[in-house]
């Protein structure tokens, strides 16, 4: 039998999990237990998991605030449909073009991740975050008021409305974004885009360049020090982590028709929903992230019953798992009183490991 | 021309109130180092209070918006001390900013709750009619006025606050070195909470003011102009108390001056635009301090 490292295998669980949850869910949709409303959740969880991914691989692993994935996610969203719908009565083979939709959406959010990155990444902080904050508003600002067509004198772009001459179709019409977009998404492909993303990131964090870019999250200096190329590195985190939000961004926009660049789905406000996931799954722990985004996206929804409670008890549940998690005061009760405390006491030949960071609530 | 003018004062009212949120989330920010996401939602709080002293109370405009800053500064230190105290120290200074998420989202659902989403029509605070310059050609509304004044008012007084007063040092004391503050004799939790206190009350002012400009009140009111706000704060070096007052200005003339000469839906990304341009350009913003990093 191959012999594993002890890293091997916590990849391998955190795809077991993934890989558990997607039978459960098939044998619960197949014995009918599932509603439809529960069903409409699934690629909407797997999408926000995968942004989550993509995101710790920013703020985990390389150490940087960025509030700005939902703006990716929005490029990622409007270029893969741009590409649908303009094949989608063309007779091209569905599967194929979903396929180069999600190519594209990648492509495009990779694209913008760079770009982007190249100034940002030159600031430190918080002055980082606000100003990756600012490019998703501008994003999302820019794709909701641009009006994009092709009629028979060629392709048109505006700020403006403009009129049509002869055959065409308006692609992007302002604010009322996108329509018609043929809803390719199914849970299947969400979860081995999940995987993929898993993959990509959990391996990068394995190599070298993981190392190299874990090395500026812990000292910045120092690794400079040692001759890393600081730039290079975090431009390649940076543009990786893009790209993975655009992915889940081209999930979003096939499984709707309508396409809106609003702040519901786009705003600053999803950027730090997914942050809220990533810290409380455990920054820089990417198996967490996928964890707290299914257990943060489903407790709202299961309280639903407690109807206009249900984000106020959500927000509260928020705070005291912040609260419970992070003060030092608790931590230091934690490490008396807490299980793993109990549990070592009892083992006192062995001295437990304490695993930083992975953020296992409150025990 | 007259046209122009217009837009300008407009601008530079508009401009004000950021600038009087900016000084809440500039001061705090300067001395707990957090980015206080729920700071645009103590605004909204602080309008609804207003409105209901003055609308179902029946109490006077003025001692309603007094009232209401007793309210929030009571909240702003009621907050710190439940929400943020307890993880000052803590190993990641991403945990306090999640918390004040989560007070945000707490104060907007509260809001929710009680005040439901229906958006509520604020009556103003300010009933003078304002006055006409140029034969009536250039008007000036009595709101866009008393809002300027307070602003420059807010301002002096906060500069002479922090510059004159034993507690007004001790914030730049702990703003600058916490641990050395305390070693000087510097109660730092106090100091602390003084600040979230003089932020909240601000919130207030500066929730009335807003809801006397645009008088139309919901529990997501307070959102866009924090976050404005708190670019404005950026813009103008954060941590500076005039930096925030050239922060907002400058993002409130540019915003109003867009959405008249260039489009109303671009003026937000526009705002953003500017905001990364001075980074850039001057990486801590117009009045901050270059910081020399330590090995």
């Amino acid at each position: 039998m191959m012999k594993m490292t002890k890293q091997t295998r916590r990849d391998l669980i955190t795809y077991g999990i993934v890989i558990v949850f997607y039978i459960v869910m098939q044998l619960l949709d197949l014995a009918g237990i599932l509603s439809f409303h529960v069903k409409g959740l699934l690629v909407p969880l797997c999408y926000y998991a995968i942004a989550a991914v993509a995101l710790n691989l920013v703020v985990g692993i390389l150490g940087d605030l960025s509030l700005g994935h939902a703006g990716f996610m929005c490029i990622g969203a409007f270029s893969s449909s741009l590409f649908s719908v303009t094949l989608k009565d063309s007779g091209f083979p569905a599967g194929l073009r979903f396929f180069l939709a999600l190519l594209i959406g990648t492509f495009f959010a990779a694209l913008f991740g760079f770009l982007i990155g190249i100034p940002v990444l030159r600031l430190n902080g918080d002055y980082l975050a606000i100003v990756t904050l600012a490019f998703g508003e501008i994003i999302k600002n820019i794709l909701a008021a641009v009006y994009f067509g092709y009629d028979e004198e060629g392709l048109h772009i505006a700020f403006k409305s403009f009129p049509l001459q002869g055959e065409g179709k308006m692609l992007i019409n302002g604010a009322m974004g996108i329509q018609g977009t043929p809803t390719d998404s199914t849970f299947t492909i969400a979860v081995v885009i999940l995987l993929l993303a898993l993959f990509i990131v959990q391996n990068i964090v394995r190599s070298r360049t993981g190392r190299a870019i874990m090395s500026i999250r812990d000292n910045r200096i120092a690794a400079e020090a040692v001759g890393i190329q600081i730039t290079k590195y975090k431009m390649t985190a940076f543009t990786i982590s893009a790209a993975i939000a655009g992915t889940a961004g081209v999930l979003f926009s096939h499984n709707t028709t309508t396409l809106t660049a609003t702040s519901t789905y786009f705003g600053y406000n999803v950027s730090i929903l997914i942050l809220v996931y990533v810290v409380l799954g455990g920054i820089g722990n990417i198996r967490g992230s996928v964890i707290a985004t299914a257990i943060l996206y489903i407790l709202p929804e299961m309280l639903r019953g407690l109807s206009n409670y249900r984000m106020l008890i959500y927000a509260i549940v928020l705070i005291i798992i912040m609260l419970i998690n992070w003060a030092p005061a608790a931590i230091t009760f934690r490490e008396k009183y807490g299980i793993s405390a109990y549990l070592a006491r009892r083992k006192e030949n062995r001295t437990p490991v304490s695993d930083m960071g992975s953020g296992k609530g409150g025990s | 021309m007259l046209n122009f003018l217009t837009y300008l004062v407009n601008g530079i009212s508009l401009g004000s109130i950021y600038a009087i949120i900016a000084l809440g989330y500039t001061m705090v920010y300067g001395i707990a180092k957090m980015l206080n996401f729920a700071h645009g939602d103590v605004i909204m709080i602080g309008s609804y209070l207003i409105y209901t002293f003055m609308v179902t109370g029946g109490v006077n405009p003025l001692l309603s918006v007094l009232l209401a800053m007793v309210c929030c500064t009571v909240l702003g230190i009621v907050t710190e001390k439940v929400a943020y105290k307890p993880l000052r120290g803590a190993s990641s200074s991403l945990a306090v900013l999640i918390t004040a998420i989560g007070v945000s989202y707490l104060l907007q659902n509260l809001a929710l709750l009680i005040f439901t989403a229906n958006p509520k029509s604020f009556s103003p605070v300010i009933t003078w009619e304002g006055i006409s310059l140029f034969d009536g050609e250039l008007r000036i509304q009595g709101v866009t006025i008393v809002t300027i004044i307070t602003s420059l008012i807010v301002l002096v007084c906060l500069q002479l606050f922090i510059n004159r007063t034993r507690q007004g040092q001790a914030m730049i004391a702990v703003s600058e070195d916490k641990g050395a503050a305390a070693l000087m004799g510097i109660n730092v939790n106090n100091t602390i909470s003084l600040t979230f206190a003089i932020g909240s009350g601000l919130a207030a002012v500066a929730g009335a003011l807003l809801c006397s400009a645009y008088p139309n009140l919901t529990p997501y009111t307070g959102a866009m102009p924090g976050i404005k706000a708190f670019v404005a704060a950026v813009l103008g070096g954060i941590g500076s108390i005039p930096g925030a007052m050239i922060g907002g200005l400058t993002l409130g003339v540019i915003e109003s001056l867009s959405k008249r000469y260039i489009s109303t839906q671009l003026a937000d990304a526009i705002v953003f635009s500017i905001l990364i341009i001075v980074l850039l350009v001057r990486p801590t913003g117009l009045l901050g301090k270059k910081i020399q990093e330590k090995v």
